[in-house]
């Protein structure tokens, strides 16, 4: 794949910040669009808005089979067994809200438990604290190694028969670490419990299959992946949908309405209650469609590579620390990262006042920061269309940045 | 956009050697603010007697530009009436949006001035200064912990 070529098709990377070329370094945040993704927005709105799954007249049936075709582009995009196993969200909190909610919250028992590393985001996190409390389910967490890693024997020791549910990111959005999943389902199923993944930061980098990888729910978000904000999907195997129960009631969901009681339609439409996210299901598609073209293995490689080529050079700086695996151990497309005691915000300052966007704070992720023992943290994270420009970009800015602070740095 | 506008030397040297760090006994107000987005925090002791700031300390966590607000607010406000600390608040938040505000009454205050050009910078600043208000409005003895909201 050539980058140089792909960056065409995203109009934004031709802005101008602060007089100089944008180097985009944010894409953990959210990526960027490419007109592939516009135009398929642009022409749906043109030619074929309308509601879903109500009217009779063509653009109805237009929009509809739009929007249900985006749902047989997303299950071939994850590799799931059907189209049924996908039904569309906000995005990965959304998702994983809806399982703690219609599912675990209709399982879990006092004395079962939870089973999640602590470097989760605080949204594979807080709606289990919160299942947990409703139910009298505590939450178990897996020690994590210096590197961040997850030892399989620690997995083994924490989950037990009372284990109902495993919750993990399939990559950490912090650590860049790659967890692995397959073998943790292994081990939840082993002891009867379900594995939830949290795919926000896998699935727009690398190839996916939900059959493979054995995983009960999986959740992720469109606008990580080229797509619009505003959709995300909740996929998850088609026996536990039919258990789990709707999180929102109203129109397009139901079967029949009584005065007193109703019933509702089979997953995945149970869970689209109102007017679902038409435009951003198609847009999503179109993003898909535009990822498998340029081809996932490769966007993986080339992602890894370029992280590979900012830690190793960023980790050369005196003064600045690596979290998560070091210089020469694999990892996912990003990099996390503080230098001396400058606080990360002083340094996207320094860095944006370079074109170079990168996040700084706790990239929702509190209790990693506690272990870490830091209030925050700075990271760049890569996807297909950046190049080792943007790298030797990075680096210079906070050798910029390291000289302008000087004395702080300590 | 220039760095030099933001981190002016003042901002660089109250943050690297902060004034009024530290705490005083239980008998002063104590305010505990937090900034959820981005974790800055301030943890802000005020001792007004007679209708003024005797003495006032703060301990915290943040970057230079919010560190630095702190320490150059407890030197503005030190002997000062409380009322007439509270209407300071007033301007500064005045200047961080961009507003005129009288640049002879902020002192060594202005050099804070750049900040506002700098919008996601802002609550960063501010943070100490509505840490202030808070105190002005509480009685002595008393401890409150918020969250600021953003601007
Ligand atoms: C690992 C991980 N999980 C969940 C989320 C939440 O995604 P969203 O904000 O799109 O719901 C993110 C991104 O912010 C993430 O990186």
């Amino acid at each position: 794949m050539n980058a140089e070529e792909l960056r065409k098709d995203f109009p934004i990377l031709s802005e101008r910040i602060n007089g100089h070329r944008l180097v985009y370094l944010d894409n953990a945040a959210t990526s960027q669009k490419p007109r592939q993704v516009i135009d398929a927005l642009r022409r749906y709105y043109e030619h074929d808005n309308s509601n879903v799954h109500r009217g009779v007249h063509t653009l109805g049936s237009r929009a509809t089979e739009a929007y249900e075709a985006a749902r047989e582009r997303v299950a071939r995009f994850i590799r799931a067994k059907s189209p049924q196993e996908i039904v569309f969200t906000r995005g990965t909190t959304e998702s994983l809200n809806m399982i703690a909610h219609g599912y675990a919250r209709a399982k879990l028992r006092e004395g079962d438990e939870i089973v999640l590393p602590p470097s989760e985001h605080h949204s594979n996190l807080i709606p289990w604290q919160q299942a947990a409390r409703a139910t009298g389910a505590t939450l178990r967490y897996l020690p994590l190694q210096p590197d961040g890693t997850i030892r399989l024997e620690d997995v083994e020791a924490a989950v037990t028969d009372r284990t109902k549910i495993v919750a993990i990111a399939h990559v950490s959005n912090v650590l860049g670490t790659v967890n692995p999943v397959r073998e943790i389902a292994e081990i939840a199923h082993r002891h009867g419990a379900i594995i939830v993944v949290d795919g926000a930061q896998s699935v727009p980098h690398m190839p996916t299959d939900v059959v493979e990888m054995d995983c009960d729910f999986l959740a992720f978000s469109g606008h990580k992946m080229l797509g619009p904000t505003g959709i995300g999907v909740l996929y998850g195997k088609a026996e536990l949908l039919a258990e789990m129960e709707p999180t929102y009631f109203g129109g397009e969901m139901i079967d029949v309405v009584d005065l007193y009681e109703s019933t509702w339609k089979e997953a995945p439409w149970k869970f689209e209650g109102g007017t679902p996210i038409i435009a951003g299901a198609i847009g999503l598609a179109a993003a898909m469609d535009y990822l498998e073209r340029v081809g996932m293995a490769e966007i993986e490689r080339h992602d890894a590579a370029l992280a590979a080529k900012a830690v190793e050079r960023l980790a050369e700086i005196d003064g600045v620390t690596i979290f998560g695996p070091p210089p020469g151990q694999s990892r996912a497309g990003l990099v996390t990262f503080n230098l001396g005691r400058v606080h990360p915000h002083d340094l996207a300052t320094v860095l944006d006042a370079r074109g170079v966007a990168i996040r700084a704070g706790h990239h929702c992720a509190q209790p990693l920061m506690r272990l870490f023992n830091v209030p925050a943290t700075a990271r760049a994270s890569f996807y297909l269309y950046n190049t080792e420009e943007d790298v030797d970009a990075l680096v210079d800015a906070v050798l910029e940045a390291k000289e302008f602070f000087g004395h702080a740095i300590g | 956009m220039q760095l030099d506008d933001l981190y002016r030397q003042v901002i660089m040297d109250h943050y690297q050697h902060p004034r009024n760090r530290g705490t005083l006994d239980e008998s002063a107000i104590s305010v505990d603010l937090r900034n959820p987005s981005c974790g800055d925090e301030i943890h802000l002791q005020l001792l007004v007697e007679g209708g003024v700031v005797k003495d006032v300390r703060f301990l915290g966590s943040g970057c230079s530009i919010s560190m630095a607000s702190a320490s150059m607010m407890t030197e503005a406000i030190k002997g000062k009436p409380i009322e007439e600390a509270v209407e300071l608040a007033h301007s500064f938040r005045a200047m961080m949006r961009g507003e005129d505000v009288d640049l002879e009454h902020m002192g060594e205050l202005e050099a804070l001035q750049g900040v506002s050009k700098f919008p996601a910078r802002i609550k960063c600043a501010t943070l100490a200064w509505q840490a202030l208000e808070r105190a002005a409005s509480v009685p002595h003895g008393e401890h409150v912990e918020e969250e600021t909201f953003g601007e």
